[in-house]
């Protein structure tokens, strides 16, 4: 199931579903890096909300993904982890290293702006 | 136990099946929602081994309730390649294709029971397990009161 | 004593003359019953088997089992005995007396029994033969009654004993896991006092991700300092906790670890450098006050009072 993508202002927000395969995620590392290019957004949210299962390869996939968008002049907040994937994430030995995250899209818009208001185009 | 859950493994999408239908059934036995994501995400991990790196395998998931002890067994199996040094590909971070290498080891700390057995050129077989815990204390998603 | 093997196997008329006999017996301690008892009671003081009984307990007491061996004697049916068995293992063992004295007693009281069957027996060896054998069947039963009844009062606590112990344990964690304190708005206090080993690790970090959750918590200061032989395990599990913590947005600070403790973990190799570590609990909520973007004003220059205000953003 392809993962709509919704413009806001400056952001690009991407609500992953429930029942996210690898394909689909790929498709939407595609799409957010091109759109990125196209609507010169500032940051990406990717809220994870509904996801039940970040694995090894969720977790690479979104943090290559994150480091790519940074190289193209956006910030990546990830949000919407639930505390017991994100148990199972450190139980595993995943970290997500420097992306950024937050607790729900509100926290991370909110995180996004505070960042703009010091003056840094970057998160964290 | 007769109600083996037999899955195909062969593509990303049926990696996802596997680990929906794995965490139905941990529900069914009265799993609670933090070990129904362990479950699954160590699902997650042996199936997507399968697909990518025998091309195609199968997942079976059945329950099991050895001196009453109930719990759920989950075997990942295939006829690919085979792995020339387990010991090595248990460890953290050594992966043979550039990836986090944490998909064995990983999914070892997430059940209580691990055994891999592999023959390079005839497959590899995962079987995992995870007991009910004994007194299951579940603590609401919510602070108390 | 060596002939008596050939009476076991009774005949008709032998049971006949048998039961007589059994009478016969009742009947002698029952006679005897005064001098007996005392006697008994007698050796079984000298013996220190009494101790902690006061000599009114010892009466009733006396009086209870001599008269319930006589009427196992005399009926076979050793429902009394089991009652009394029972009743006597609750006491005896929540009393903390030990089995050697209550089957010490008993031993005590068969031997007092034997003898006087030997005093009045002794002349006739096949009689006292044949008395003997109708009285240590019994004796022995009554025996093993006690002795049974008292094992299972024994396991019967201990395992109250460990099924309590358990319970408490399990009120301990359920504690223990849930002490994370909104001190204010987003920010949560985790104060760890114990052991911490992987299980409890695990419930306090499930607990913990859930109230950053419920309580929309962006930072956690956890104080260590209740946390004895902080070695590299605990940190390992510290570590964990922070990066899980952090996968929900919210920044942990760890407080309570003191620096030779710092300096010895970061020499065997475990990343602190991912923790944020300050030395005591204000200077932790200091910390995150500021990381917060509160202002700190103190209102009693003299006083650890702090109010916190929302700092003018902008
Ligand atoms: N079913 C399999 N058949 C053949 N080789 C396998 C199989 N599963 C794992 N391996 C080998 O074991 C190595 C370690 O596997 P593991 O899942 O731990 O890490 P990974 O797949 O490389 O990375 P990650 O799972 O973290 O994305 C793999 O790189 C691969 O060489
Ligand atoms: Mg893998």
């Amino acid at each position: 199931m392809q993962v709509p993508i919704l413009k806001q202002g400056d952001y690009l927000i991407a609500s992953v579903q429930a029942v996210l395969t690898d394909t689909d995620l790929l498709e939407l590392r595609d799409r957010l890096t091109e759109q990125v290019g196209t609507y010169r957004a500032r940051a990406v949210i990717i809220d994870l909300t509904v996801l039940d299962v970040m694995d090894s390869f969720a977790t690479r996939t979104l943090r290559a993904l994150a480091q790519s968008l940074r190289l193209r002049g956006a910030a990546t907040v990830i949000v919407g982890i639930q505390p017991d994937v994100a148990f199972a994430m450190t139980q595993l030995g995943l970290q997500l290293g420097s992306v950024a995250t937050a607790l729900d899209l509100e926290e991370g818009l909110e995180l996004l702006r505070r960042q703009e208001r010091r003056g840094g185009s970057h998160v964290r | 136990m007769s109600d083996d859950l037999r899955l195909p493994i062969k593509s990303d999408a049926d990696v996802v099946t596997a680990r929906q239908q794995g965490r139905e059934l941990a529900a069914r036995l009265g799993f609670g929602e933090c070990e129904l994501t362990l479950i699954a995400t160590a699902i997650s991990e042996v199936a997507r081994n399968i697909v990518e790196y025998a091309g195609r395998g199968e997942v079976v998931l059945s329950l099991t309730d050895v001196n009453n002890s109930p719990g759920i067994i989950v075997v990942a199996r295939d006829e690919g390649p085979g792995i020339p040094n387990l010991e090595l590909a248990l460890r953290d971070g050594y992966s043979t294709h550039g990836s986090l290498g944490l998909g064995l080891p990983g999914a070892r700390r997430l059940m209580d029971e691990f055994e891999i057995v592999s023959e390079v050129g005839k497959g590899t077989t995962v079987t995992m397990k995870k007991w009910l815990p004994r007194h299951t204390m579940r603590f609401p998603l919510s602070p108390r009161r | 004593m060596k002939g008596r093997g050939n009476l076991v196997a009774v005949s008709a008329p032998a049971a006949a003359a048998t039961d007589d006999l059994m009478r016969e017996l009742v009947a002698h301690f029952r006679e005897q019953r005064d001098t007996l008892r005392r006697e008994w009671v007698e050796q079984m003081k000298a013996k220190g088997l009494l101790a902690g009984l006061t000599p009114a307990e010892t009466e009733t007491e006396s009086v209870t089992i001599y008269d319930t061996c006589v009427g196992c004697l005399e009926t076979g049916k050793y429902d009394g005995a089991q009652a009394y068995a029972t009743r006597m293992a609750e006491r005896g063992v929540l009393r903390g007396m030990t089995p050697e004295q209550i089957l010490g007693g008993l031993l005590t009281l068969r031997d007092v029994y034997g003898r006087s069957l030997f005093h009045r027996y002794h002349r006739d060896i096949a009689r006292l033969s044949a008395a003997l054998d109708i009285y240590e069947p019994v004796a022995n039963k009554i025996l093993a009654i006690v002795a049974l009844a008292f094992i299972e009062e024994r396991e019967k606590v201990v395992r109250e004993e460990r099924e309590k112990l358990v319970r408490q344990q399990q009120e301990a964690i359920r504690e223990l896991s849930t002490p994370a304190l909104r001190v204010r708005e987003r920010l949560l206090i985790l104060p760890i006092i114990g052991v911490l080993d992987s299980h409890r690790a695990r419930l306090l970090t499930e607990h913990l991700l859930r109230a950053i959750r419920a309580n929309r918590a962006k930072v956690v200061v956890m104080d260590i300092t209740g946390v004895p032989n902080v070695d590299s395990k605990v940190a390992n599990h510290l570590v964990q906790t922070v990066d899980a913590c952090r996968l929900l947005g919210a920044t942990v600070i760890v407080t309570g670890v003191a620096p030779e403790i710092a300096q010895t973990l970061t020499a065997i190799g475990v990343d602190l450098g991912r923790i944020i570590t300050v030395c005591d609990l204000q200077g932790g909520i200091d910390e995150a006050d500021r990381l917060l973007g509160y202002r700190v004003i103190a209102t009693d220059p003299g006083g650890p009072s702090f109010q916190a205000a929302r700092a003018q953003e902008g």
